[in-house]
């Protein structure tokens, strides 16, 4: 596994210009999702109605592949309903485990540009800091 | 001879010369020669029994082998005598036996300890725990950008209440050298006692703890060529001697009543049950490492390569070494940080280069806090580095804004 390769355009881009890195209006949920170990660290921020996530935001420190999972993930939930976007956590989680079907890396879209993070065990954590946090809000709601 | 630069050496460390990377993470902890990983494995194919306990033949090797080693121990930092050198785990443990004994039975209430913010954790965090258990109050010796501490600075803090003064003679993190002749001038001037952390000062520069007139110095063997799992506490004499125990049980007893217990003399007061003498062994063998090829042509040989790495990287555009902008006030610690690039991503890419740097906050996040910044990336020297791997090193650090996406 190459990690230069590992950086490829939809991380970079996601990580230099996100969509999502901005406070959103009338929140109702938030939580904060830290790794201790490498000190990322993001405040995840949902508007959620009638069990619909309507919008989504971040603010955060750390490395391209934290920031940009969390912004590829708003990407994807915002719009669905809160059982879709554990749906896909679950998928999110399984493709990091390497047991996810490529049905279902497809149905996690410009998500499964970290697919490789698999095979590297140092840089699990980052990418599913987003998630998990998203994970821990939904159970929440 | 004189001032030439000695060759790196690198054939005395397997290692290196197996390792297909470049190795720049020497502050994390040094690679070993030959000779102390011979030792190591000597102590247990030779000399394996529990030493200071028996009185049989391979004992008396053991216990030999464990207080000569103290003896090479004293001579390389000057220690005035053996019973001023106490092994313990590491550097973190030593600092922690003088927080526990010293501390906790020397300061009190109203009374002060100074901490210098560039402090590593590991003499940052015994002290908070001193200052929280007895209520004194705790002032952080603050440090301008280059890591310089001014003489005003250190009068400010050091008061006549002052009782502990905690500083490391070269930071981990900008590889700057205390003032620590004026700071302990200071400090003694006000009855107080100053712990010195020399985990990255002795490893690379010659240490007089008489010259000095050192209270307590700690340092690390892992990070002087010496195995993991041994630390040295040099303490003086008389303020050893007045010290409550650490741990306690074996080892460090004179007589054992039901209700009572009379404490070993020094140094062995403070070195509670079955010690690591394979691991001090080994430490002594890379002491004759160190007195063979010469600490001073040693820390030539580093200054050169720091100020090799120092002007290369500096130039590199969007990066900020962090520290002094005089390559000799660095002892071969370069701390960096790459404009809108996270360090983790900095190591990811060095590491895909064959490139060994450490990510982080250091252990150090107040200083880092106090330099305003969150985490860096960080390249340390030893003497066994060379120009082609530095050259390796900084052509990855000028490549990495690229490859994560910025137009330059
Ligand atoms: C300045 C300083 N102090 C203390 C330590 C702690 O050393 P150890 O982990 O060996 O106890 C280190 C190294 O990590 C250090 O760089």
């Amino acid at each position: 596994m190459n990690s230069r390769n590992f950086y490829n355009e939809v991380l970079t881009d996601h990580n230099i210009n996100p969509a999502h890195k901005r406070e959103i209006e009338n929140p109702n949920f938030e939580l904060e999702g830290v790794n201790p170990n490498c000190g990322d660290d993001i405040i995840l921020k949902l508007r959620v109605d009638d069990g619909i996530i309507t919008d989504g935001g971040y603010v955060g420190d750390g490395c391209a592949i934290s920031q940009a999972s969390a912004d590829i993930m708003l990407d994807l939930v915002i719009g669905k309903s809160t059982e879709e976007a554990r749906r896909l956590a679950e998928m999110f989680f399984g493709m990091i485990k390497g047991t996810a079907s490529d049905d279902e890396i497809e149905q996690l879209e410009e998500a499964g540009a970290l697919k490789d993070i698999s095979h590297m065990p140092a840089r699990v954590k980052c990418a599913v800091l987003g998630w998990h946090t998203l994970d821990d809000i939904i159970d929440k709601v | 001879m004189g001032n030439s630069i000695i060759e790196p050496h690198r054939e005395d460390f397997p290692l290196l010369m197996s390792l297909d990377a470049a190795y720049l993470d020497n502050a994390a902890t040094s690679q070993k020669p030959y000779c102390v990983i011979d030792a190591e494995r000597d102590f247990y194919k030779r000399l394996n029994s529990n030493p200071l306990r028996s009185f049989y033949d391979l004992s008396i090797s053991a216990t030999d082998s464990y207080e000569n080693s103290r003896e090479n121990v004293r001579k390389f930092i000057n220690a005035k005598s053996t019973k001023e050198i106490v092994f313990t785990n590491n550097a973190t443990s030593s600092i922690n036996l003088v927080a526990y004994s010293y501390g906790l039975s020397n300061v009190k209430k109203g009374d002060r300890i100074v901490v210098a913010i560039s402090e590593h954790h590991s003499n940052m965090l015994p002290w908070q725990m001193v200052a929280q258990t007895t209520g004194a109050e705790l002032e952080y010796m603050k440090c301008d950008s280059a890591g310089v501490y001014s003489d005003e600075e250190i009068y400010r803090c050091i008061t006549p209440n002052t009782k502990i003064v905690a500083v490391a003679v070269i930071s981990n993190v900008t590889g700057s050298k205390a003032p620590i002749e004026k700071i302990i001038s200071t400090a003694h001037a006000n009855n107080a006692v100053v712990m010195l952390d020399g985990a990255q000062s002795v490893p690379h520069t010659k240490t007089d703890v008489q010259q000095l007139d050192a209270d307590f110095l700690a340092f690390s063997a892992h990070k002087m060529l010496g195995p993991m799992g041994v630390g040295v506490l040099y303490g003086k004499e008389d303020l050893l001697e007045k010290m409550p125990p650490f741990l306690r049980g074996g080892e460090m007893i004179e007589s054992v009543r039901l209700d009572r217990a009379t404490f070993a003399e020094l140094p062995h007061k403070f070195e509670a049950g079955t010690v690591n003498a394979a691991g001090v062994f080994a430490l002594s063998s890379a002491i004759d490492y160190y007195n063979n090829v010469g600490i001073d042509n040693m820390e030539r040989r580093e200054q050169y390569l720091t100020n090799y790495a120092y002007q290369k990287l500096s130039k590199i555009p969007h990066v900020n070494v962090i520290g002094s902008s005089d390559p000799y006030n660095h002892s071969g610690i370069l701390s960096f940080t790459i404009d809108n690039v996270h360090p983790h991503d900095v190591s990811a890419v060095l590491n895909q280069d064959n490139i060994c740097i450490r990510a982080g906050h250091h252990c150090a996040q107040p200083f880092l806090a106090h330099l305003g910044i969150r985490s860096s990336s960080r390249a340390s020297l030893m003497f066994y580095n060379t120009e082609e791997e530095i050259d390796k090193f900084v052509q990855s650090v000028a490549s990495v804004r690229k490859l994560m996406g910025y137009g330059d």
